[in-house]
């Protein structure tokens, strides 16, 4: 349900693509005064990044482990969601309703999300209550109760939110997308689940997905905010360091995007047709990464100015909003985007979509929108480092990319050394294959085709 | 397990001193915010936050959707999209393009009583931010052929936030049957056939009405001195000139409301059937002395905390609800909206879950709120006054949104005080007062079955 928002986020403007998009700018730009990262151990052997700043009386902490959804057990999908939305409902003598009581009481703030291959957390406090929270974050994950009305209160929860996506526009063309390119494999699971699994997990699962899952060796951490090594170093030991030293993971077979060319149309009955949309992406690994990540910009990214939304918004006011992003995910790496369009429009912007794809594959960018998309990249990255919060969050994504705590400090001259032919060859190499469409809605204009080639 | 038995014992709650004083630990304190008017009516606020070479810049006015002509719904909204199509001085998209390039961030939004505008970039842009923004403060150009298929961009924008989501529709039509008189009522999209209908004229009509500098406040936070932003504000934004004088904001108001309404959207789509309750309650802006922090308090304790009376009763103890919630949103400039919503669990009615939501109701008016609880709310929403110093934005905007819905500079600032101020008797008082079914509307979001479908 969304009826309480304030009057701010009732607001029917163009926030949403901004905000979408911002949310997915990783790469950094020259060093914010902000982030002297220092790099500083535990006496308990854990690495922290750490970055100390007393402007403001608070704390941001941030962490990942591996795992996430691809680590459920196929038929108990939607057990790690589960796994963390259950952290705060009651551990070690805590039961729920003091657990509750105590983060709200210490203004504590405590967030889990999971994604394919990952779950990040993270603790948000004032100064003076940080034993307080760091307490709590140790117990949420070294003591959760798993109790059984909070198991089945949530599993409620999950349901209802699982029946309400089957009827969601939008996510039914993004499950299908997933579905489509990623057959059999684990990326193409919901990270919630499905409505037959998750009535069959049960409290020892959840047991053993947080056992295998919440350890030291894949944990990252980045603090950031009124807090001094030492500190930070014993809070941190005091928090994770009755973890097991080892995670067991199973392994994720390596996958590449299937399906491209295809387009898979789902019909219901709603005024607005939903599309997700998408091909191969290149990972941070590759060679080709920032040149990859240039053309993205450009082409469907993170501004009002690519060319699917002059194309699609702009020019011909087929939709709100349009945009793309790569992904990357450990054992793939794709571009997915989604648009929601005039019923009656839908091939006409799929086709606009479509013959993007191929301008670009053929003739890449113009030497002036690579200059363009360089000075934006540059400029932008500061933005996601004005803040405690969004600098923990930053820290934590540049130590899962493996991108180096100098990262920040020579971030610039990988964007420079890109060339126009560069990217000419990776949009080619991105884009050549066509895309995926999944389409939801009432489309008259369109039927589902199989791919050409 | 020392650590476990200090926690359990700290369950209790205290009221802490925090909040813009200094702490313990050395941290400086609050930023000092400038506030200041130009000669041409422009008000100005300057947050500043030095920790990062980074500046938000939003220029506010004081006009919204409870603001258009009648007949005319989705004006506000669709001028706020068309002030991207360009000046004569910066033609076309020579802003937005030059934000992108810079690797700015920027957009706009609308609400019942506000219009705002914003740029993030390296700090070094401000001055040029200024110059654009001024600029497009008076010299809009619209030509037929930037309206047209932006008028189609607003109509996919209401179908994506309120066609195609059932709950969107019924929140719509329950704002419709809440307010008999007062446009608050009227959706900010607007409505299809108005929005449908509206053109060029109409929209630089209520631009030479309302975008004038004496009708907004510029806020600028980051990393900024309140003399530069001066030396700035005066160079750009003070050579526009009023465009005209700017009268009252007098909206109808609200006659007594003597019924309470239901409404009920039945849609096929609809997987998680809801009941939700708007209650009319004043603003922070209409309250008395106390009553808007008592009301916040009060939302926060039915239904908007970690451990909320309502999911307690209805989700925890009961078990007959899915999820629960309940929310005071007094930021406006007329009236402000105490909302509740429940879903049931399957296997339980809406009329469940509407019965324990009056008994949650009618217990907190019977025998009130007890101590502990006050002082978990008010710790809560005092730290979100620290909260908001960790993030430039988040200041700006309170500080925006309070200034153009006839609040002060000093209201936001003393908001930990405020809250602090607020006793059990307040909160009772208020929710007496303003718990009253006669002026509130419910409304019930239902699953809708198709012909020849099980009802299940």
């Amino acid at each position: 349900m969304s009826m309480h928002q304030p009057a701010f986020l009732r607001s029917a403007a163009r926030c949403s693509m901004a905000f979408l998009a911002a949310a997915f700018v990783l790469l950094v730009s020259p060093a914010a005064d902000a982030t002297n990262i220092e790099r500083t151990l535990s006496p308990g052997g854990i690495e922290i990044w750490l970055v100390r700043d007393v402007t403001v009386p608070l704390i941001a902490v941030d962490f990942a482990f591996r795992g996430g959804a691809a680590q459920d057990p196929a038929d108990k999908l939607g057990v790690g969601s589960m796994v963390l939305d259950l952290l705060d409902e009651g551990a070690g003598d805590l039961d729920a309703n003091a657990f509750h009581e105590l983060m709200e009481c210490k203004a504590i703030e405590l967030r889990f999300h999971i994604g394919r291959d990952h779950i990040r957390g993270t603790l948000r406090t004032l100064k003076e209550n940080q034993d307080e929270a760091f307490e709590l974050l140790r117990l949420s994950l070294t003591a959760p109760q798993f109790e059984a009305n909070a198991i089945e209160r949530i599993r409620a929860q999950v349901m209802s939110e699982l029946q309400h996506q089957t009827m969601t526009p939008s996510n039914i063309a993004s499950r299908t997308w997933w579905d489509t390119a990623f057959p059999g494999h684990p990326y193409a699971r919901q990270v919630n689940g499905t409505l037959e699994t998750v009535p069959r997990i049960t409290a020892d699962d959840l047991r053993a997905y947080a056992r295998r899952v919440f350890a030291r060796d894949t944990l990252k951490v980045a603090v950031v905010g009124d807090i001094d090594a030492a500190t930070a170093g014993r809070l941190i030991d005091s928090t994770f360091g009755s973890l097991p030293a080892k995670a067991e993971l199973l392994p994720v077979p390596s996958a590449t995007p299937q399906g491209l060319g295809r387009r898979i149309v789902f019909d219901l009955d709603v005024p607005q047709t939903s599309v997700t949309f998408g091909g191969s992406g290149i990972a941070p690994d590759d060679p080709d990464f920032m040149a990859a990540y240039i053309v993205n910009h450009i082409f469907g990214g993170g501004s009002l100015s690519s060319r699917l939304f002059r194309e699609v918004r702009e020019k011909r006011g087929l939709a709100y909003g349009i945009s793309d992003r790569l992904v990357w995910l450990d054992q793939t790496a794709v571009m997915i985007g989604g648009t929601a369009v005039r019923a009656d429009a839908t091939g006409e912007a799929i086709d606009v979509i479509d013959d993007q794809v191929r301008k670009m594959a053929m003739d890449g960018p113009t030497a002036e929108e690579l200059t363009k998309a360089k000075t934006y990249l540059k400029g932008s990255f500061e933005l996601e480092l004005d803040s405690s919060t969004k600098i923990a969050s930053q820290l934590v994504t540049m130590q899962l990319d493996q991108l180096g705590i100098d990262y920040i400090e020579h971030r610039s001259a990988l964007i420079d050394a890109v060339t126009l032919a560069d990217t000419k060859r990776v949009a080619k190499r991105m884009l050549d294959g066509g895309l995926l469409y999944t389409v939801v809605g009432r489309s008259k204009d369109i039927t589902s085709k199989r791919a050409e080639r | 397990m020392q650590n476990v038995s200090r926690i359990s014992f700290l369950t209790w709650c205290v009221v802490a001193a925090l909040a813009f004083v200094p702490s313990r630990s050395g941290a400086k304190p609050a930023p000092e915010i400038a506030h200041f008017t130009l000669a041409n009516g422009l008000e100005v606020v300057v947050v500043p936050d030095h920790r990062t070479p980074v500046v938000t810049h939003m220029v506010w006015y004081r006009v919204g959707s409870a603001d258009e002509t009648p007949g005319k719904t989705g004006l506000a909204h669709f001028l706020e999209h068309l002030m991207f199509k360009g000046t004569k001085l910066h033609p076309q998209e020579e802003f937005t393009q030059t934000v992108a390039t810079i690797g700015g961030q920027e957009n706009a939004f609308t609400s019942s009583d506000y219009t705002g505008y914003f740029q993030r970039t390296r700090r070094e842009y401000l001055k040029m931010l200024m110059e654009f923004e001024s600029d497009r403060m008076t010299g809009l150009v619209l030509s037929e052929e930037a309206v047209k298929p932006e008028l189609q961009v607003v109509l996919e924008e209401r179908n994506m936030r309120i066609d195609n989501d059932p709950s969107a529709r019924l929140s719509e039509q329950m704002e419709a049957a809440l307010y008999l008189n007062h446009p608050y009522g009227k959706p900010i999209v607007g409505w299809r056939q108005e929005i449908e209908s509206l053109t060029r004229d109409d929209v630089l009509e209520f631009y030479r009405r309302f975008y004038t500098p004496n009708n907004a406040v510029l806020v600028v936070a980051g990393d900024v001195t309140a003399e530069e932003v001066k030396i700035f504000a005066q160079e750009t934004y003070g050579k526009v000139k009023r465009v005209t004088d700017i009268s009252p904001r007098l909206r109808p108001q609200e006659p007594a409301q003597e019924a309470p309404r239901t409404v009920t959207l039945a849609d096929p789509r609809v997987a998680q059937p809801s009941v939700s309750r708007y209650y009319v309650a004043p603003s922070f802006t209409t309250a008395k002395t106390g009553e808007g922090e008592a009301l916040e308090v009060l939302g926060h304790i039915l239904g908007g905390g970690e451990n909320n009376r309502l999911y307690r009763a209805l989700v925890v103890d009961k078990g007959i609800a899915v999820n629960t919630g309940a929310d005071y949103s007094g930021t406006a400039l007329d009236y402000g909206r105490l909302s509740i919503f429940g879903s049931p669990k399957p296997g339980f009615t809406l009329a469940q879950v509407e019965e324990a939501i009056d008994s949650v109701i009618a217990e907190l008016l019977d025998k009130g709120i007890t101590a502990n609880e006050l002082d978990r709310a008010k710790n809560r929403l005092i730290a979100d006054s620290i909260y908001a110093r960790d993030n430039q934005g988040t200041l700006a905007r309170w500080y925006g949104a309070a200034l153009t819905t006839g609040g002060t500079i000093e209201r936001v600032a003393t908001w930990a005080e405020r809250v602090r101020a607020v006793t059990p008797e307040s909160v009772r008082e208020a929710a007496h007062h303003w718990l009253d079914k006669r002026r509130s509307v419910t409304g019930y979001l239902v699953k809708q079955t198709l012909p020849g479908e099980k009802v299940t």
